[in-house]
C-alpha cells in the first residue's frame, strides 16, 4: 500500500509544479513575464495550496477512503482540463478590466490556478492520513509523504522546463497532466482499498475484501 | 566627465547595508566579482557601474573611449550596447546601423515604437535625426532606464518617452486605444536572448496591427543556432516576405518588413532606383551616425528574392509553443 499512496503523492507534487511552470507560459501574452507575473503566479499557488491542505485535512477526518483519495484526482483533472478552454477569454476580460499588469496577473492567475489547486493542494493531507496507523509513526509518515510529494515537485518542474515545452504546445501539456490525473485516480480507485485495507482495517476488520 | 572618476564607482548599495550586514555583502559581491575580475582586467576594462535589477545584471564598463553596457557577469564581452564618448553619436554596433536601414522604407516617420531601451543609442539617434516624430520606447527594466540616463546621454522629452512595461501589454494596450506606428523596431533583449513571449507568432501579428500601411518593421535578431530557422518561419508565418539582412561580420540579423501591415500582394514592390535614391537622401542625415546607408541599400537588394537560407521546416513559435531559450542552445 505505502508505495501506491506514495506514487499518487508523488504526481500530484510533480502536476502541481508542472502546472505552476506553465503558468507563467499561460499569463506572459497578456502580463508579460516581469518578476510581478511569476510573484502573482507564485501567490496564487501558495495561497491555494495552504486552503488545499486545510480543506484536505479536514476532509481526511471523516470516513478517510482510498476511493475519496481517488475522487480528488478526478475533480482536480475536471477543473484543469477547461483551462485550456476558457484562459484565453478570461484574460481577455480581465486584460481590459484592469490597467495594471500587476494586479491583473494577480486576478487572473486567481480565475485560472486557484481552483485546480485547492484540489491538488488536498492529496497531501490525505495520503497522510491515509498512512498514518499511530501516533509515534505520524511524524515519520507525514516526512516521508512530504519528501515523495516535494521530489515529484521538483520532477515536475525540471521535466517540465526542460523538455516537456520543448517537445509539446502549452494546451498538449495540460491535457497530459490532465490524463495523469485521471489514470493516477483510476489507480487509487481499483489498487488502493485492497492494499489499504490490510493494514488500515487490521484494527476494526481483519477481513481485506475483495 | 565626472561620472568616469573613479570614486564615484563604487556599488552604491553598500550605503545601504547596516555594519553588520556590511561584511556579508562585501563578501557576496567579492565572490560575484571575483568570477568575471580576470576578464575584465586582462581586457583592460574599467567598471564604472554595476547593479542587479529585477531581470538582470547590469554592468557599465569603460574601455578607451568605449562605455559599454552588459547584461551578464558571466559572458562579460557580449555588450547590449556601446557608446563611443569622444563621438557619440557614432554607433558602434553593426546591428544598431543596420536597424537604422529600415529608414529606407519610411524615410520620415512621425510615430516610431521601440522595444528594448538598452542604452538608448536608437531612440536618441531617432530623436535627433526627428525632432518632431512621437517616439515611444517600451523597456521593462527600471535600472536599465536610470542607467541609460544617468551613463548614456538618454533624455526624456515630450516627444521621446519611454514607457516602463512590458512589451506584450504595450503592444496590447496600443491596440486597443488604436494607436499605430510608422516604424517599430523590436530590439529587447534579456542576459540572454530576446524574451520568449516576445518572439511569437501571436506577438507579431500584435505588432503588425499596430503598423500602418506604409509603416516599417524592424526587428534584431541573431542568425545562428537552431532558433535563426524557428525564428525565420515565424516572420514567415506572419509577414509573408522579409528582407532577410544579415550583417557582413557579424552574428546579426535584421529583419526589415516594409509594408509590414499590408498581404505580400498588396506591398509596393522594391525598386533598385528609388532604395538606392533614397539611400542617397539619407547618407548626409545618417553619416554623423556612421551608418553605412549606401552600402546597406545595397546588400538590401541582394537579399531581396533570396532562397531562405534556413531549414524552411521548423515549426514557427508560437504562444503554445516557444521554448525560444531552450532552442537557441540545440
Amino acid at each position: 500500500m505505502i508505495p501506491i499512496i506514495h506514487l499518487l503523492a508523488f504526481c500530484g507534487g510533480f502536476i502541481i509544479m508542472s502546472f505552476e511552470l506553465l503558468g507563467g507560459r499561460i499569463l506572459a501574452p497578456y502580463f508579460g513575464s516581469g518578476v510581478y507575473v511569476w510573484g502573482s503566479i507564485i501567490t496564487i499557488f501558495m495561497l491555494s495550496l495552504a486552503i488545499g491542505y486545510l480543506l484536505g485535512g479536514r476532509l481526511s477526518v471523516k470516513n478517510p477512503s482510498p476511493r475519496k483519495f481517488a475522487g480528488i484526482f478526478a475533480i482536480s483533472a475536471i477543473f484543469l482540463y477547461p483551462m485550456i478552454l476558457y484562459a484565453q477569454p478570461v484574460m481577455e476580460f480581465i486584460f481590459q478590466q484592469i490597467e495594471d499588469p500587476r494586479y491583473g496577473s494577480l486576478t487572473a492567475a486567481a480565475f485560472l490556478f486557484m481552483v485546480p489547486t485547492i484540489i491538488l493542494g488536498m492529496i497531501s493531507p490525505y495520503s497522510v492520513r491515509l498512512l498514518v496507523d499511530n501516533v509515534e509513526e505520524s511524524g515519520k509518515v507525514a516526512g516521508a509523504l512530504y519528501f515523495t510529494s516535494t521530489l515529484g515537485s521538483a520532477i515536475g518542474t525540471l521535466v517540465t522546463s526542460f523538455y516537456l515545452v520543448l517537445w509539446f504546445e502549452v494546451d498538449t501539456i495540460i491535457t497530459i497532466l490532465t490524463l495523469i490525473l485521471l489514470s493516477i485516480g483510476l489507480i487509487a480507485w481499483f489498487f488502493a482499498p485492497g492494499q489499504l485495507g490490510a493494514s488500515k482495517n487490521s484494527a476494526t476488520n481483519p477481513s481485506p475484501g475483495a | 566627465m565626472s561620472l568616469l572618476k573613479p570614486s564615484s564607482m563604487h556599488r552604491p548599495a553598500d550605503r545601504r547595508f547596516a555594519q553588520p550586514l556590511k561584511s556579508f555583502w562585501a563578501l557576496l559581491t567579492a565572490l560575484l566579482v571575483t568570477s568575471v575580475a580576470p576578464s575584465v582586467l586582462a581586457a583592460g576594462k574599467t567598471v564604472i557601474h554595476e547593479e542587479r535589477s529585477l531581470y538582470t545584471s547590469i554592468l557599465v564598463q569603460q574601455q578607451r573611449d568605449l562605455l559599454c553596457l552588459n547584461f551578464t557577469l558571466k559572458r562579460a564581452d557580449s555588450s547590449q550596447s556601446c557608446m563611443d564618448v569622444k563621438n557619440p553619436q557614432r554607433m558602434v554596433f553593426a546591428y544598431t546601423r543596420m536597424a537604422m536601414s529600415g529608414l529606407l522604407f519610411n524615410p520620415n516617420p512621425k510615430h516610431i515604437m521601440i522595444v528594448g531601451l538598452g542604452g538608448g543609442t536608437l531612440p536618441v539617434a531617432l530623436t535627433e535625426i526627428f525632432p518632431e516624430a512621437k517616439i515611444q520606447t517600451v523597456e521593462i527594466d527600471p535600472a536599465v532606464i536610470g542607467v541609460a540616463k544617468r551613463f548614456f546621454n538618454f533624455t526624456e522629452t515630450a516627444n521621446n518617452k519611454i514607457i516602463q512595461q512590458d512589451a506584450r501589454v504595450f503592444a496590447k494596450r496600443a491596440a486597443l486605444q488604436k494607436q499605430q506606428f510608422d516604424l517599430i523596431i523590436l530590439d529587447a533583449f534579456n542576459g540572454d536572448y530576446i524574451p520568449e513571449h516576445l518572439m511569437t507568432q501571436e506577438f507579431l501579428t500584435e505588432v503588425q496591427n499596430l503598423l500602418t500601411p506604409d509603416g516599417v518593421l524592424v526587428a534584431n535578431t541573431f542568425a545562428s543556432s537552431d532558433l535563426y530557422a524557428h525564428e525565420s518561419n515565424t516572420y514567415k508565418e506572419v509577414f509573408g516576405n522579409f528582407i532577410n539582412l544579415k550583417g557582413r561580420d557579424s552574428g546579426n540579423r535584421v529583419v526589415i518588413v516594409p509594408q509590414g501591415a499590408l498581404n505580400p500582394e498588396q506591398r509596393t514592390p522594391i525598386s533598385k532606383d528609388l532604395l538606392l535614391a533614397q539611400a542617397g537622401a539619407l547618407t548626409p542625415i545618417l553619416s554623423p551616425y556612421a551608418v553605412p546607408i549606401k552600402r546597406l541599400a545595397k546588400d538590401i537588394l541582394k537579399t531581396i528574392n533570396a532562397p531562405a537560407d534556413w531549414d524552411e521546416s521548423k515549426r514557427p513559435l508560437t504562444d503554445q509553443y516557444s521554448p525560444a531559450n531552450l532552442l537557441r542552445s540545440q
